[in-house]
């Protein structure tokens, strides 16, 4: 029988179409909102009544607006199998609660789903009160909607034509990749491949380090901060070049970013361990040559030269 | 000391390494969370002490070249992570002990004479 909870979908290997909706969406796109909850108080038989009424199979407890608990139909069926649905909801509920938050992509969402199995999950926002839930089935229908509106720009632009990639020179190292806002499950592939194909020019181990670091800082940085960019690196004849150029939303002030531990990120990238504030300093100090331009209202463009 | 010798000399509960990793020569430690400042500062051959438990520090791992990941606080390790490791040849470890208690096992590992 097939999983009810897990999802047909990963964001790692969908089309990359998919992919970027699943990052463009947020959680708080697809949850169902306001959510049905009971307190601990409730006997069992009243948030039975509840998920009658509503026809819902998940009940979230809450106290004072935050989240303790949550009774699935599995444990009213329990509690009705073993005599006990007059008691309390705040004594049979499953303590350890997975919750996602608002502000997530919702590729996060569908990862959780694979990944614990579970019918649904509440979310919080950031001040941590529950502000939603999300089942398997809210998901496929925001997906759907924003896939639906997706195809249609598509087949507008399809008549244009695909601009044809540069040919890569002689014993040049020529790369080029697309990042998505977001895509944690990829976030780096950029960085290992060029660090790879340096490594294949038999440069310096430690030249090789100073590219990867700013490469990885540079494609983390349009993961967590911009709307989606592209990395290039071009190696050869004892220069290797890095330009990082983005969507947007652009820096408003340069001069804070490039500052040590001066970060924008929000507290869920942070618990992720990215966020420190060190990127562009971090890529700053391992180059020969950087540069940077940027304005909100326009993207981010970054090029760093290291000789070898 | 190697990577298959680190476990038993750190005399501390730790599950072994899941994946497939070249036992090399581990010469250094570090200790952090943020993936950034591991990005900075820590040295190639070493061992990072951290309770990032997800494929992005398997990738950090792997651009800077380190050996050996020690994921403390018992966090568990996702698949993806395992399997990552498992692609990029980088040991993974996972204890119940604290970052500080790992870190100051693997100093006085480091520098026994």
């Amino acid at each position: 029988m097939r999983d009810m909870a897990s999802l047909p979908i990963s964001p790692e290997t969908g089309p990359q179409v998919v992919l970027e909706l699943l990052y463009s969406l947020k959680v708080r796109d697809a949850m169902s909102s306001p959510v049905i909850s009971a307190v601990p108080s409730d006997s069992m038989r009243e948030v039975q009544y509840r998920m009658r009424d509503n026809g819902i199979t998940g009940v979230p407890i809450i106290e004072g607006g935050r989240l303790v608990g949550l009774v699935s139909m599995g444990l009213i069926i329990e509690a009705l199998d073993s005599g006990r649905i007059g008691q309390k909801a705040g004594e049979l509920m499953t303590r350890t609660v997975i919750s996602l938050e608002d502000d997530m992509p919702l590729a996060f969402a569908t990862t959780y789903f694979n990944r614990y199995k579970f019918g649904r999950f509440p979310v919080l926002d950031r001040d941590g009160l529950l502000v939603g839930i999300v089942c398997a089935s809210d998901i496929l229908r925001a997906l759907l909607v924003a896939m639906n509106a997706e195809v249609e720009r598509l087949e507008q632009k399809l008549s244009a034509a695909a601009t044809p990639l540069e040919r890569p020179a002689e014993g040049l190292v020529h790369l080029g990749f697309q990042v998505t806002r977001f895509d944690f499950e990829n976030a780096g592939k950029a960085s290992a491949e060029i660090k790879k194909a340096l490594k294949g020019l038999n440069i310096d181990a430690a030249i090789v380090r100073r590219a990867a670091v700013a490469t990885y800082e540079l494609e983390l940085n349009q993961v967590i901060h911009s709307e989606g960019g592209s990395i290039y690196a071009v190696a050869g004849k004892g220069r290797i070049e890095v330009v990082a150029e983005d969507r947007g939303p652009g820096i408003p002030d340069v001069d804070a970013a490039m500052t040590e531990g001066f970060s924008t990120a929000t507290e869920w990238i942070r618990s992720l361990g990215f966020g420190a504030g060190m990127g562009l300093p971090n890529t700053k100090r391992v180059s020969d040559d950087f540069t940077i331009d940027s304005a909100p209202g326009r993207g981010t463009m970054v090029r760093v030269v290291i000789n070898y | 000391m190697r990577i298959s010798e680190f476990g038993a000399s750190l005399g501390i509960d730790i599950e072994t390494a899941q994946g497939v990793y070249a036992d090399r020569e581990i010469t250094s430690g570090y200790s952090s969370d943020l993936l950034s400042d591991v990005m900075a500062n820590a040295g190639a051959d070493g061992v990072l002490v951290t309770v990032q438990a997800h494929k992005n520090a398997i990738a950090v791992a792997s651009l800077v070249g380190l050996a050996a990941i020690v994921v403390c606080n018992s966090r568990p390790l996702p698949a993806d992570m395992i399997e990552s490791a498992r692609s990029e040849g980088v040991a993974v470890f996972r204890t119940p002990a604290t970052a500080f208690e790992v870190s100051g096992r693997l100093w006085v590992a480091l520098h026994r004479p």
